[in-house]
């Protein structure tokens, strides 16, 4: 019991001991849990606290208001409008098929919007919105905000849209709008890029005067939750809005070349003579650029790339033809120069030989001077006087007249073409120039590529005889040099030009009579295929017939504007640019005379663009919808028969117009069965008598 | 006994536990208040009332004799030892994890409960176990018998914070036992020598928990992102902390768990060090008056039970203040008394309840010497 005792108080002793130790350590421990806390709250508590406030406080930018583009009168060519609209965040979304499911339902999205918000959905990089729809109406808008707590990810916003009134006639001149690549963060990391809503030009004048009508975005301070709810607003800083942008261009010119080329494929290029002001530049068929700036589906996008009439390409600057006979007024300028009397004559039977080799003009024109040669567009003559000087000499006036040459302008990329002298051969091909290469160069053939806005350029030119610089933003009037021509010498060539159209030439058809107002201009057609080819008529496959293009001015007498049309395998100069010109130079001068022989035309066509478009499109999406088996195909006299009926119609027949590529696997009886009995006035040439 | 206004009864209450739980508790429920956006519901009100009902039954607890809770021992022990093998097996037929029974009123966790019936049991055996014993094999093996098969249950659970916890106890316990120190410094060494061998044996997920521990910003947005955003809540709180109602990163969400194991967090950004100070001290005085009362026990038992009881609550606090200030790997362990849950109040309420047990009964010794 004793030794018991002892033990007891020994442990009692130790436990005593130990306690204390053990209280110590807890001591310790407080104390370390005390310094830590002090460490954070005290030592790094500015740290922190910014660490804090940047997870309570979000800047969100608000995209700024893009300038519009506006025409000389002020008329919009873009324009933004208020809309409702809803994005999807990728790193948000949970489930892209749920989410995509409710938004179907309550959106009504097509299968082809799905698929394009599918394919952008992917492409995106997490951060990057990814456009679900917009100009939502406002039930829509409503009813999708009431179930947002089940779709994660999905952003309603209520913003800004680019809009363009006229649509396809302007998209090759603005281009469109498009959120931002991903390129384009990456590259500048700046975070307007990824903001919802936020828009950067894509093409065209969007594109290069991007800085210019992007504004400064303003931002809002907010505070929201960790799931990215939004509590309340702080601060707010307006936008700043961009500039306007006022281009030298007549938007209803524009909107009445576009419509005017009708189902062609071409371009129109108007000038005014007075300072070099692009009053217009179309080329068609294109895009609707409304429609881009949505982002376009699969489908839409197959149907504009493989359509052989390129509607994705601006012709007016991109496109190069062989100028054809509409730069023989520019090679008699030379000839003039260089010591050949306009009354000089070449008899022509027919062609003209040189060595082995005959080369033939279109007629037997007999003895020609200078002015009946342009009016005839006699080849002979040119042969015989572009032989005599040497091409390099023709050449030189060819640049100065603006041919071969690249220009100032605000677009992503403009070709310039060739203008060939024998230098170019020797360094482009190591072999010295033939005098076959000038005959064929005289008559604008061989090796001489231009864009369809130089030839408006060198007839803006050959109609001043000033030294002109096209420009597409308006702006102070520019200091304009004369051209080293003597007035003489242009005289010849105004009359030369002048009797083409009103004197028993190639064009007597597209004459303008409007109170004394006529125009003069040069035909031309350019060849496809080789000449020994033929020159391609109707029974000639689309792509094989030749070119037609004109280039003029108007009035004839004292030069005011100045033209070129070129109407891709349109045939015959005289026949499908011509009639072209005229039409669109007369809306210059009595625009009522001129809409009401366009509203008759486009009867013939099938309605406006935009009524056009949206038939191929839907004739388009139903053949897919029936290439991918999701629909029956439709019976060939069905009632989507008349929807698909205009353009096919055109296909055997009429002049004016090319085949449309969704129509190209078409049946041939179903199309002429289909052919309304309107479509006659088509196929004279688009003449039609006031 | 000084006549005054105050009753007798209420007087004699042990004030020096019950005011720093009051403290605790009512704090907690201002903050709970403050982390549901300034609301009584879901969290504050009913911490409160569960927090008053289950200080009446440890007031109750404190009636029951030292003798009682010496013969209940064994079989409170028994008992839990089954309930957490009827969890292990409900959570094998259902396959998944299982940590608590619901008996309808409430959802009973039986490893909560081990954690002081852990401290009871081997408080009790070193007190059956004769003082020479104390060197011997027995004193060593059947302890650690007792500790393991609970702690290897609860580990299969899995719930390594509470398997942790209740290792820790049993072992204080052994520890204060007088078992000689060799044996524990031994013990850590070997333990400090596994280490490298553990981290060969560990699966790679394992080993990515204790690397984001190390490193909590290499994880931003998985476990890292609660200490990281833990952290934020602490280091912007400061030294007066933003002010009641006044914690953006609990109002808006950032911090996860802000209400359950992270209030601390929670409480830190609104009321700064000071709060934390404050909340500190109030759990020192808690373990201070634990250990008290088992320096003040005439028998082993007391002792033993007291001073492992403080110890427990001790690494409750503690373990949980490292994991939120990120001093130690994310385990789930609540703040005691201050975090919204009613198993961890209970299991520290019952543990209330025993010490103001042994209090009385070393008081009453007192009054008989």
């Amino acid at each position: 019991m004793g030794r018991q005792t002892v033990t007891e108080a020994t442990q009692r002793f130790s436990f005593t001991r130990r306690s204390l130790l053990l209280s110590a350590a807890q001591l310790s421990v407080g104390g370390l849990l005390v310094g830590r806390a002090a460490w954070l709250a005290i030592a790094q508590n500015e740290k922190y606290s910014l660490l804090s406030e940047s997870n309570r406080v979000q800047l969100t930018l608000i995209p700024p208001r893009r300038g519009w583009i506006i025409d000389r009168h002020g008329q919009p060519i873009a324009k933004n409008r208020a809309d409702f609209r809803v994005d999807l965040i990728p790193d948000r979304v949970t489930s892209l098929d749920a989410v995509l499911k409710t938004l179907t339902e309550i959106l009504d999205l097509s299968f082809d919007d799905v698929e394009r918000i599918r394919s952008d959905f992917e492409k995106a990089a997490g951060f990057q919105p990814v456009q679900v729809a917009d100009k939502l109406e406002w039930e829509k808008f409503a009813a999708l905000n009431l179930r947002l707590p089940e779709l994660p990810g999905v952003m309603p916003a209520r913003g800004m849209s680019r809009d363009y009134p006229e649509g396809a006639a302007v998209a090759h001149l603005v281009g469109y709008v498009g959120a931002a690549s991903a390129d384009q963060y990456k590259e500048s990391r700046d975070p307007l890029l990824i903001t919802p809503g936020f828009k950067v030009g894509k093409d065209g004048l969007e594109k290069t005067m991007d800085l210019y009508m992007r504004g400064k975005p303003g931002a809002r301070r907010s505070e929201v939750t960790a799931r990215g709810k939004l509590v309340r607003d702080l601060a707010m800083k307006e936008d700043i809005a961009g500039k306007t942008l006022k281009l030298t261009v007549d938007a209803g010119l524009q909107a009445y070349a576009a419509r005017r080329l009708g189902r062609e494929s071409g371009s129109v290029v108007v000038f005014d003579c007075t300072n070099g002001d692009i009053l217009t530049m179309a080329s068609m068929p294109a895009y609707d650029p409304n429609s881009f700036t949505d982002g376009i589906s699969h489908d839409e996008w197959d149907m504009l790339s493989l359509n052989d009439h390129l509607p994705l390409m601006n012709k007016s600057l991109q496109a190069l033809y062989p100028p054809g006979s509409t730069v023989k007024p520019m090679a008699t300028i030379a000839f003039q120069r260089h010591g050949i009397s306009p009354q000089d004559t070449v008899f022509c039977n027919g062609g003209y030989r040189l060595g082995s080799r005959f080369f033939r003009c279109e007629g037997h024109h007999g003895a020609v001077d200078m002015p009946t040669a342009i009016m005839k567009s006699c080849n002979t003559y040119f042969y015989t006087m572009g032989h005599r000087i040497g091409y390099d000499k023709i050449a030189e006036v060819a640049r100065e007249l603006g041919l071969g040459q690249e220009f100032t302008l605000p677009f992503p990329s403009q070709r310039y073409g060739t203008v060939p002298d024998s230098e170019w051969k020797l360094r482009k091909f190591k072999k010295p120039w033939g005098q076959f290469d000038t005959l064929n160069a005289s008559i604008g053939q061989g090796y001489v590529l231009t864009s369809p806005f130089q030839l408006a350029v060198m007839a803006l030119r050959i109609a001043t005889g000033k030294a002109l610089m096209p420009r597409i933003i308006a702006g102070p009037q520019p200091h304009v040099a004369p051209l080293n021509i003597p007035p003489e010498h242009l005289a010849v060539v105004h009359d030369g030009m002048n009797r083409v159209v009103n004197a028993g030439g190639t064009a007597t058809r597209s004459q303008i009579n409007l109170n004394g107002i006529t125009m003069a201009g040069k035909t031309g057609s350019a060849q496809v295929r080789g000449l020994s080819g033929g020159r391609g008529d109707m029974s000639t496959p689309w792509k094989y017939r030749d070119h037609a293009l004109f280039v003029g001015f108007a009035p004839a007498d004292n030069p005011r504007y100045a033209i070129a049309v070129v109407v891709d395998h349109g045939i015959a100069g005289a026949r499908a640019a011509a009639p072209v010109a005229k039409d669109v130079l007369t809306y210059l001068f009595d625009p009522a005379k001129a809409m009401a022989s366009l509203l008759a035309l486009e009867k013939a066509w099938g309605g406006t663009i935009k009524e056009r478009m949206e038939r191929e499109t839907t004739a388009y999406r139903a053949q897919k919808a029936v290439e991918r088996g999701e629909a029956p195909p439709p019976p060939p006299a069905a009632e989507d028969l008349g929807a698909m009926a205009p353009s096919a119609s055109s296909a055997p027949a009429a002049t004016t117009a090319g085949p449309v590529p969704s129509m190209t696997a078409a049946d041939p009886t179903t199309a002429i069965t289909g052919t309304p009995p309107t479509s006659a006035p088509a196929e004279t040439n688009g003449k039609v008598t006031p | 006994m000084r006549p005054g206004i105050i009753p007798a009864p209420i007087l004699n209450l042990p004030w020096p536990l019950l005011l720093p739980v009051i403290f605790v508790a009512m704090f907690g429920c201002v903050v709970l208040y403050s982390a549901s956006g300034g609301h009584l519901q879901p969290w504050a009100f009913s911490q409160a009332m569960r927090f008053f009902i289950f200080l009446g039954m440890a007031l109750m607890l404190a009636n029951i004799r030292r003798e009682s809770w010496k013969s209940m021992a064994f079989p409170i022990y028994g008992v839990i030892c089954v309930l957490l093998l009827i969890v292990e097996a409900f959570g094998a037929v259902k396959g998944g994890s299982q940590r608590w029974i619901d008996l309808g009123i409430i959802r009973l966790q039986p490893s909560e409960l081990m954690k002081i019936a852990i401290i009871l049991a081997i408080a009790r055996l070193y007190d059956l176990l004769p003082a020479g014993e104390i060197r011997g094999w027995h004193a060593i093996w059947i302890p650690l018998a007792m500790i393991g098969f609970p702690a290897g249950l609860v580990l299969l659970q899995p719930d390594l914070g509470t398997a942790t916890m209740i290792i820790a106890g049993g072992l204080t316990v052994m520890f204060l036992a007088g078992l000689p120190l060799r044996l524990f410094i031994g013990g850590g060494l070997a333990a400090l020598a596994a280490l490298p061998v553990l981290w060969f044996t560990m699966h790679d997920y394992q080993r990515n928990r204790v690397l984001i521990f190390l490193d909590p910003e290499s994880d931003p947005l998985g476990t890292g992102y609660h200490i990281s955003q833990s952290k934020i809540a602490i280091g912007s709180g400061g030294f007066f902390g933003k002010g009641f109602l006044h914690g953006s990163q609990s109002h808006l969400e950032y911090l996860p768990e802000g209400h359950t194991d992270f209030v601390f967090a929670t409480m830190f950004e609104e009321w700064g060090l000071i709060g934390a100070t404050a909340l500190i001290t109030a759990y020192f005085l808690i373990v201070r008056y634990a250990m008290n009362v088992a320096n003040q026990a005439p028998d082993k038992f007391g002792r033993l039970l007291a001073s492992g009881l403080g110890c427990t609550i001790f690494y409750y606090f503690s373990v949980n203040m490292m994991m939120v200030m990120g001093l130690a790997p994310v385990v789930g362990i609540p703040l005691p008394m201050f975090s919204f849950g009613g198993s961890a109040l209970m299991t520290l309420m019952i543990c209330f309840g025993m010490l103001m047990s042994i209090d009385r009964a070393n008081k009453r010794a007192g009054q008989f010497l």
